[in-house]
């Protein structure tokens, strides 16, 4: 009885808290097996059969096809024209992002010593404004008889028709992009360059290295894992550029501007949800290799 | 002096300087370099800001001129300025539903975010139960799985729910973000456990312990969640775009989308104020609570 005493409330505390533990886990639980864990699921077996929009109402009433969806989706020029757009928004936004977010946080820590705050503040606003109704202004902007062409025919260039041309209409789209994000990889490198011990700095130079020296020698090398980060949270978010495009240029002209989301988006627009299913799935497996390679390249070099 | 981000979980590391770093700081900058570098670096940020700036000045201008005036693109100040996009915006037409539809479903989420997400948060931080770990798997994974190639079967799931152009759809996939929930964890397992302790022994229920003694501790995080919530639902486009069908459910980029891509018949002057009525109120959180927006971002990128 005396033995038992002091050891009863212990275990009821800790049932107790289990049990809490599992109520206040619930509503993530529930939210990540019905939106989350369930579709995951589902959608490997939708991409597998026939499921269409008309198949709404009784989604398991489909005939599997094995493989044909992926098999659709890989001999589709659309698709690889999306994908093929999708790389090139990624190979020219994500470094633009990463040198002109290095630059301006590397000018912001140590290069001047007023106004920090306001243009760290200017810098980030393009982050949290609604990209929709900038792509609107976007249009407007960057219209044949725009405001960009117009301040261009005042130096004497006859601009091109941007977002009708083939060429110019995805430059249009990245420069979008490049503006939407800067700021966000520039605040994760100002919080990455604050880590860096400021002796290091003082050492170096006081051996004679110049801020060209410093900022090769040790900003950068001391700042690979944020640079890391950085290039893999955007490359896995700009794969999936979709506002941008879509809002903009609807894919057009000639399918110049379509990127993979927005491929996806159309075959679900046509109700092909089997297809589309199939067609997430590839790009996935993309973005999960991309991540991959990064990770494995960029570590090799420290 | 850059003032230090704040630091959303109560860290010991070296992202807040110690004194004598933050004096050797105060000096060091401009004395290895020229007037004439530092000149240039400020004409730079400064063109930077212009070139960053001018979208959303033009926005501002053009909403104010007639309809005719924003294709001809003369001058970026307007000649004619008028209010009759605004009051043509917000007296006759669908416009304040969007607006109405999107503070409906911003705020239910920033709301389910705050409290859903400080829950697990608690449970994952402080509370010792079987499964633990299983759960914090899956947020991990939730994280990692980019959400946009979900959309699909989330949608045909939402449709079997029967939630289709209903709050309800639009609301509850995003009533609880991973990313808040570790923003939330991190700063809850940053709180002494001695807390807790004593009110256990007081005899304090969880519940109790969790809404009189963890929550108004979270000041902090629970501002940056609420802001990293709002900003994603505000802007949200896809998902509102998939399950609102009828116009009385869209939320404002959705409203905007459909109109924008509607060619020919499009009032060029009610397009621009509803752009800029969009962004208003996103920018005016932004400048109130500005230092969580940063803290937020940094916690994500040093984890």
């Amino acid at each position: 009885m005396t033995t038992l005493a002091p050891k009863a409330p212990g275990r009821k505390k800790r049932s107790s808290q289990a049990l809490a533990g599992w109520l206040f886990s619930l509503p993530f639980v529930t939210v990540f097996a019905v939106f989350f864990a369930w579709p995951i699921l589902w959608s490997l077996f939708m991409s597998l059969t026939d499921m269409t929009s008309r198949d709404l109402r009784t989604p398991f009433n489909v005939e599997l096809v094995g493989l044909d969806n992926f098999a659709a989706v890989l001999s589709d020029p659309v698709f690889w024209r999306s994908l093929g757009n999708t790389g090139v928004v990624v190979l020219v936004a994500v470094p633009a992002v990463l040198v002109i977010a290095l630059f301006l946080a590397v000018a912001l820590n140590r290069g001047i010593r007023r106004g920090k705050g306001f243009f760290r503040t200017v810098y980030y606003v393009p982050v949290v404004t609604s990209i929709v109704a900038i792509a609107v202004v976007w249009k407007f902007l960057f219209a044949d008889n725009g405001t960009v062409n117009a301040m261009l025919a005042t130096i004497g260039i006859d601009g091109p028709a941007w977002l009708a041309d083939t060429f110019w209409a995805l430059p249009t789209i990245i420069l979008l992009v490049i503006w939407r994000l800067f700021g966000l990889v520039m605040v994760l490198f100002l919080a990455g360059l604050q880590a860096i011990p400021q002796d290091v700095h003082e050492a170096a130079r006081v051996d004679g290295a110049g801020s060209w020296r410093r900022l090769v020698s040790i900003t950068v090398p001391m700042l690979v894992p944020t640079i890391l980060l950085a290039s893999v949270l955007m490359t896995v978010f700009i794969v999936q550029v979709f506002e941008e495009p879509f809002v903009i240029t609807q894919g057009g002209p000639l399918n110049s501007t379509q990127s993979a989301v927005m491929y996806i988006y159309d075959e679900f627009g046509f109700g092909q949800y089997g297809t589309a299913a199939a067609a997430s799935y590839i790009l996935f497996l993309v973005i999960g290799l991309l991540s991959l390679i990064q990770f494995r390249v960029l570590r090799s070099r420290t | 002096m850059i003032d230090t981000p704040p630091q959303v979980a109560p860290r010991s590391d070296a992202v807040v300087p110690d004194p004598s770093s933050r004096r050797r700081r105060g000096r060091s900058p401009s004395e290895s370099r020229g007037p004439v570098a530092t000149t240039a670096i400020y004409v730079a940020l400064v063109l930077g800001t212009i070139v960053t700036l001018s979208p959303l000045v033009w926005n501002v201008l053009s909403s104010f001129k007639p309809s005719g005036e924003i294709l001809l693109a003369q001058s970026w100040w307007p000649e004619t300025f008028t209010l009759e996009n605004f009051s043509q915006l917000l007296s006759g037409g669908e416009f304040p539903r969007y607006f109405f539809n999107s503070v409906v479903v911003s705020v239910a989420i920033v709301l389910g975010n705050i409290l859903l997400c400080s829950a697990v948060g608690y449970a994952l931080a402080k509370l010792r139960f079987p499964g633990r770990g299983i759960v914090f798997g899956a947020v991990l994974v939730t994280f990692m799985v980019p959400s946009l190639v979900l959309f699909v079967p989330q949608f045909v799931t939402v449709a079997s729910l029967n939630l289709t152009n209903t709050y309800g759809g639009l609301i509850l996939p995003l009533i609880i973000t991973p990313l808040g929930v570790f923003v939330m964890r991190q700063f809850i397992s940053q709180l002494p456990d001695e807390l807790l302790e004593a009110a256990r022994i007081d005899g304090s229920g969880e519940a109790r312990l969790f809404f009189r003694i963890i929550l108004p501790l979270c000041g902090p995080a629970v501002a940056t969640v609420g802001i990293l919530s709002f900003v994603m639902s505000w802007n949200n486009l896809l998902w509102p775009l998939v399950v609102a069908q009828t116009s009385d459910m869209y939320t404002l980029p959705v409203a905007l989308t459909t109109i924008s891509q509607a060619e020919g018949s499009v009032a060029y002057g009610p397009l621009l104020a509803g752009s800029l009525l969009t962004i208003l109120p996103i920018i005016v959180v932004f400048v109130f609570f500005q230092r969580y927006f940063i803290a937020g971002i940094a916690s994500t990128g040093i984890k």
